[in-house]
């Protein structure tokens, strides 16, 4: 296919551009969407009241708010994909024309076609045994919009648009053969692939790491300016909106409780719900001066390595170095905190430091006894540690009660306690953590996120280890509920002087919660130190480079206190 | 590729030793002496041992084992006691029999099973799905030989279309598949039900999946997302149940071969064990166990050929 073929085929819908674009370009120009009094109901429950929103060519509008304030449902009402029992009223205006009203098949013709959309996920959102060109070759067949071979070369073109050039990334390649980033980039490039008058974004770089985030928002940025499409875009991250969208609508519970312009509202956010989210995203735990005493957990040039894919029959995989020597020291009383992006070893290193695999080379000892012996974890040690995971929805078996799941570290005990006694060891632990010694009886799935995650927490403490280990504990929780979090970790740090190793790819919250900070880049620690200094003077490249990488909040309104986040550093 | 068709080479020829070993052991510890089975129980001690010398049975255990191997590889697995012929040429005469059939019978389940699997995956929870459902319940529940005999009864004895049983061989193929046809269709069916249940469960989990939505947001219809993109990722789960399908329909015939007297390699294996001809079912034995490894090893490509994430280098 040569690309005056390519050409030919595009000019037809290039040669609309400029009208197009010209049309952008008038203000007050006719909207490109408009959504007007939608509501909708799932079997009968709301999901959303009376929603209005306009998204002009060329604009960026960011819906933002917590998990089920039903961001994501109006994506799919736009999309008409609704899942099954939903009833719509209101209208839903693509240029004048309502979705809400067409049959399926002509909703068939206007997707991919004149609305594309991105997804969250981009690790499960490629089919696996697809080749990607093929996969954004389809979006072009399935509208018939070109022959096949046409196609072909315009999702090559696509792919290279989005910055996967054929002589790096060949449109041959299967997508588990690429990382997080490059995904998301096909998804992108599918959705682009006919150049929609809408995009629709639904929290695009949440799975991804900070510089990742950041080339995809850049790409997201440059493809609305170049092409003149609308972007919606749903986050739930008020940093990420206030440096991409042009205009913001705040949700909460299936409505909209407040939009505007991205300055103004960031200026005057006038409902009390965007205050509180906004709040909640710049919140620093008010963690208590530490009092270290004496070294607790020693970790010294520790190597893990995994073997790597075969060679051959005979010849093993040469090993791929998880962690590569790396030495630190904790101090009882001291909190740390460990940041790196997804793949720098961070995870493999928590493992091994619970002792539940062994390494290659170094040691790790706390108090002097090595955590790992004679092949399995040192019982002795290991009841000292304990650690809290992400997965607030994941970690519990769901068949037991409340009190057992937070009494499961007693079997690391020789002489757990029994009986009133136990049971009063469970009543303390979570009154500890908030919530009511009641709850005990009550089964995991009847709790919330983050009321999960203190349990999590309360399971945790129950033995009064001497070392707690947050793997990216608040990761998955909304803003507000990870700021109870973390206030509640500053208060049991105040309370039971608590040592911690924090691990988190979110450098903010790192900040606000740790006394010292190590920076972790391909299974090595490249910059260690205080936790204020590294943030304010980073010294290694690397550090520099996540620190302009993580999207920042704008200062809060009032002239109050400027955002914690280094401001030079953008 | 290439490199995954060598390795899973290698895996079978390993499994097919330890296999050899594991069944002439097995054999070799069964209770009873072919050759004092065969004359009788009141035969002379020293007729006995020259019968013994004759069958090689005086031979130490190692020594056997290495000829009835370097015996199989050259494609001499030796004499039958009880029917005093040769087992290559006995089972030869049984696997034009059996490997059409239990071949026949896969064709059959196969074409009943996706066409139905897709079908009810696609109306999940509507009639067609609930239809689907019951009949494949049934298809489970029913026993083959009971439903073997409905089918004679009705396409043999009623309508007269098939013969009631009996195999008059391949000179005439048209009539050597006529024969088969009812047995296949009997083994077929149950095999079927089953197989649309995994297709189906295995469809709708996928559909379930982020990228069949990511399809349905370019623009594919329902059917169309469930076609380019549903079935072949639902075909790993079903690729596993039709190896196994085709392990057991090799050996597994021997009631529907009563049923419909086929000479086939169940009834060889029956009789060699009542009778206990140890050659012939070492032989047999050995020759369903390395059908079943080199059908494993089939599935396995097809996994890589249908799953590129299974194909480390190309």
């Amino acid at each position: 296919m040569t690309p005056s073929l390519v050409s030919k085929y595009l000019g037809e819908r290039e040669g609309q551009r400029p009208s197009h674009l010209s049309d952008r370009t008038q203000s007050g120009s006719k909207p490109l969407l408009e959504i007007d009094a939608l509501s909708l109901t799932i079997h009968g429950k709301p999901i959303l009241r009376d929603l209005s929103l306009t998204i002009a060519p060329g604009e960026i509008v960011a819906l933002t708010g917590e998990s089920g304030s039903g961001k994501s449902m109006t994506a799919l009402a736009a999309m008409g994909l609704l899942p099954q029992g939903a009833e719509t009223s209101g209208a839903l205006r693509l240029d004048g024309t309502n979705l809400c009203q067409l049959s399926e098949r002509r909703l068939c013709a206007i997707r991919g076609r004149e609305i594309g959309m991105i997804f969250q996920e981009p690790m499960t959102a490629l089919n696996p045994v697809q080749r990607i060109g093929d996969q954004v070759a389809e979006t072009i067949l399935v509208h018939k919009a070109m022959p096949r071979a046409a196609a072909r070369a315009r999702a090559a073109e696509m792919l290279a648009r989005v910055g996967l050039p054929p002589e790096r990334v060949p449109p041959s390649r299967y997508p588990h053969e690429l990382s997080g980033g490059q995904r998301q980039r096909v998804v992108i490039a599918m959705a682009i692939a006919l150049r929609p008058k809408l995009l629709i974004a639904d929290e695009p770089t949440t799975a991804l790491d900070v510089t990742t985030q950041a080339q995809i928002l850049d790409l997201l940025r440059e493809l609305v300016r170049e092409e003149g499409m609308g972007l919606m875009m749903i986050t739930h991250d008020l940093a990420v909106v206030s440096e991409m969208a042009d205009r913001i609508a705040v949700m909460n519970s299936g409505e909209i409780v407040e939009q505007g312009a991205t300055a103004r509202l960031f200026a005057e956010m006038r409902h009390p719900y965007t205050r509180q989210l906004f709040e909640a995203s710049r919140h620093r735990a008010d963690l208590p001066e530490a009092r270290p005493d004496g070294p607790l957990l020693r970790v010294e040039t520790v190597t893990r390595h995994y073997p790597g894919p075969r060679q051959g029959l005979f010849r093993p995989g040469r090993a791929q170095v998880a962690v590569n020597g790396v030495s630190f020291e904790i101090a009882r009383g001291e909190r740390v905190g460990l940041v790196g992006e997804s793949g720098c070893g961070k995870s493999t290193l928590a493992r091994a430091i619970l002792g539940l695999e062994p390494v290659q080379a170094g040691a790790i000892t706390l108090d002097g006894a090595p955590v790992y012996r004679h092949g399995k974890p040192d019982r002795a040690v290991r009841r000292r540690v304990q650690v809290v995971f992400q997965d607030p929805y994941g970690s519990f078996n769901p068949r037991h009660r409340v009190g057992r799941l937070i009494a499961e570290p007693f079997h690391l005990l020789d002489d757990p306690p029994r009986g009133p006694e136990r049971a009063a060891a469970i009543a303390r632990a979570l009154t500890d953590v908030g919530l009511k010694p009641d709850h005990a009886e009550q089964h995991i799935h009847a709790f919330s996120g983050g009321q999960r995650q203190r349990i999590a927490i309360a399971r945790a403490l129950i033995i009064r280890p001497e070392l707690v280990i947050f793997d990216e504990a608040v990761s998955a929780l909304d803003v507000r509920v990870r700021a109870q979090i973390l206030d509640l970790i500053a208060d049991l740090s105040r309370q039971y002087g608590l040592t911690y190793l924090f691990i988190s790819h979110d450098l903010s919250v790192v900040r606000g919660i740790t006394d010292r900070v190590l920076v972790m880049r391909s299974g090595e620690i490249v910059e260690a130190g205080e936790t204020e200094t590294v943030f304010d003077n980073p010294a290694h490249w690397y550090t520099k480079s996540l620190l302009a990488a993580a999207p920042s909040l704008p200062r809060p309104p009032g002239g109050g206190q400027e955002d914690d986040r280094e401001p030079d550093a953008r | 590729m290439l490199a995954y068709a060598l390795k899973r080479l290698f895996i079978l020829a390993i499994s097919l030793a330890i296999a050899s070993l594991v069944i002439f052991l097995v054999v070799e510890v069964a209770p009873g002496d072919p050759a004092s089975f065969m004359l009788g129980i009141n035969a002379r001690p020293d007729t006995v041992a020259a019968l013994r010398a004759e069958l090689g049975l005086d031979l130490p255990v190692h020594e056997r084992y290495l000829a009835w191997v370097s015996g199989m590889v050259q494609g001499d697995f030796g004499t039958s006691y009880t029917y005093r012929a040769p087992v290559a040429q006995m089972v030869a005469e049984r696997v034009q029999v059996s490997l059409p059939l239990a071949l026949y019978a896969l064709l059959l389940s196969t074409l009943i099973a996706f066409p139905a699997g897709i079908f009810a995956a696609a109306r999940r929870g509507k009639p067609g799905d609930v239809a689907v459902m019951g009949a494949t319940q049934l298809g489970v529940a029913v026993p083959n030989f009971w439903f073997a005999m409905l089918l004679v009864l009705l396409f043999a004895l009623k309508l007269r279309w098939f013969s009631a049983g009996g195999f008059p061989g391949w000179d005439d193929p048209l009539q050597g598949l006529k024969a088969l046809t009812l047995p296949a269709v009997a083994l077929a069916l149950p095999q079927a039900a089953i197989l649309a249940r995994v297709m189906r469960s295995a469809l709708i989990d996928i559909l379930h999946e982020d990228f069949i939505r990511t399809a349905r947001a370019k623009g594919l219809s329902r059917r169309q997302a469930l076609w380019r993109h549903g079935v072949r990722n639902a075909l790993i789960p079903v690729l596993t149940i039709i190896g196994l399908q085709f392990s057991f329909l090799l050996a597994g015939a021997i009631i529907i071969e009563q049923v419909f007297f086929l000479p086939g390699l169940g009834r060889l294996i029956f009789q060699a064990i009542t009778q206990r001809d140890l050659i012939v079912v070492e032989s047999v034995v050995m020759l369903l166990v390395f059908a079943v490894i080199v059908v494993t090893f089939v599935t396995d490509l097809a996994y890589a050929a249908v799953d590129p994430r299974l194909r480390r280098r190309r």
